[in-house]
């Protein structure tokens, strides 16, 4: 299934787009969105930890994906 | 019902102290944040902030009403500015209302601290020094390479 991943603050910099399109197999979680993630985006492969979420709440990695899902990943956050 | 909200305009205080405030509450707390002339060693000229913000507006609801279950006090407003802010300028505001200064007090607090760990926002910061993305509490990384000159140029 193909999923649209957003991203943001550095990660968006380094991947040069606001959301990337990863193809990913049915029952994927959002730790392998990650990781498709980083093997689209040289630039975040050595990247470790970021905070992730789905349908716009803060999830762990074990989390299932499902068409459609909204996921996002970024760094840790620095609003104030 | 609380007042949470993104903005790109600048904050107006008194606006979310309104929002807050009735007859019934004799205590109004308030933080302002404002964006300072320096970090980590750093002369700081402007800060950019980024948002998810969508999901910023959520958590910043969820946060209020976190506050409300917690502290009892339901007149909360909590206004973050994104975009390009220069020094001096507001970039969160959090008021509470409450029927005394105690638990309006605390619940200020905590909501300050809350929204920090949880709001999906980041500050991009730009100075003498080059610009940086601020990660966490403790994060920078340089968001663009400082220039060097090439070897054997």
């Amino acid at each position: 299934m193909k999923v649209t991943v957003l991203l943001f603050a550095r990660y968006r910099e380094a991947a040069g787009d606001r959301a990337i399109v990863v193809d990913l197999t049915e029952g994927a979680t959002l730790g392998d969105a990650w990781a498709a993630v980083r093997r689209r985006v040289p630039a975040l492969a050595a990247e470790t930890g970021p905070m992730m979420a789905l349908d716009q709440a803060y999830r762990g990695p074990e989390t299932a994906v499902l068409p459609g899902s909204e996921i996002a990943f970024f760094p840790p956050v620095s609003g104030g | 019902m609380p007042h949470c909200r993104l903005t790109t305009d600048p904050v107006d205080p008194r606006q979310a102290e309104a929002a807050v405030g009735g007859p019934d509450r004799g205590a109004v707390a308030g933080f302002l944040g404002v964006v300072r002339d320096h970090h980590a060693g750093r002369r700081v000229r402007r800060i950019e902030y980024h948002a998810y913000a969508p999901m910023a507006e959520t958590i910043l609801g969820q946060v209020a009403a976190e506050a409300t279950a917690r502290f009892g006090t339901p007149h909360v407003a909590i206004v973050h500015r994104i975009g390009d802010l220069g020094v001096g300028e507001i970039s969160l505001q959090v008021a509470v209302a409450a029927v005394h200064r105690r638990e309006a007090l605390a619940a200020c607090a905590w909501i300050v601290d809350e929204v920090k760990a949880r709001a999906p926002i980041w500050k991009k910061e730009f100075g003498e020094d080059g610009t940086f993305w601020i990660e966490g509490p403790d994060g920078c990384r340089a968001a663009e390479p400082p220039l060097r000159p090439r070897n054997g140029g």
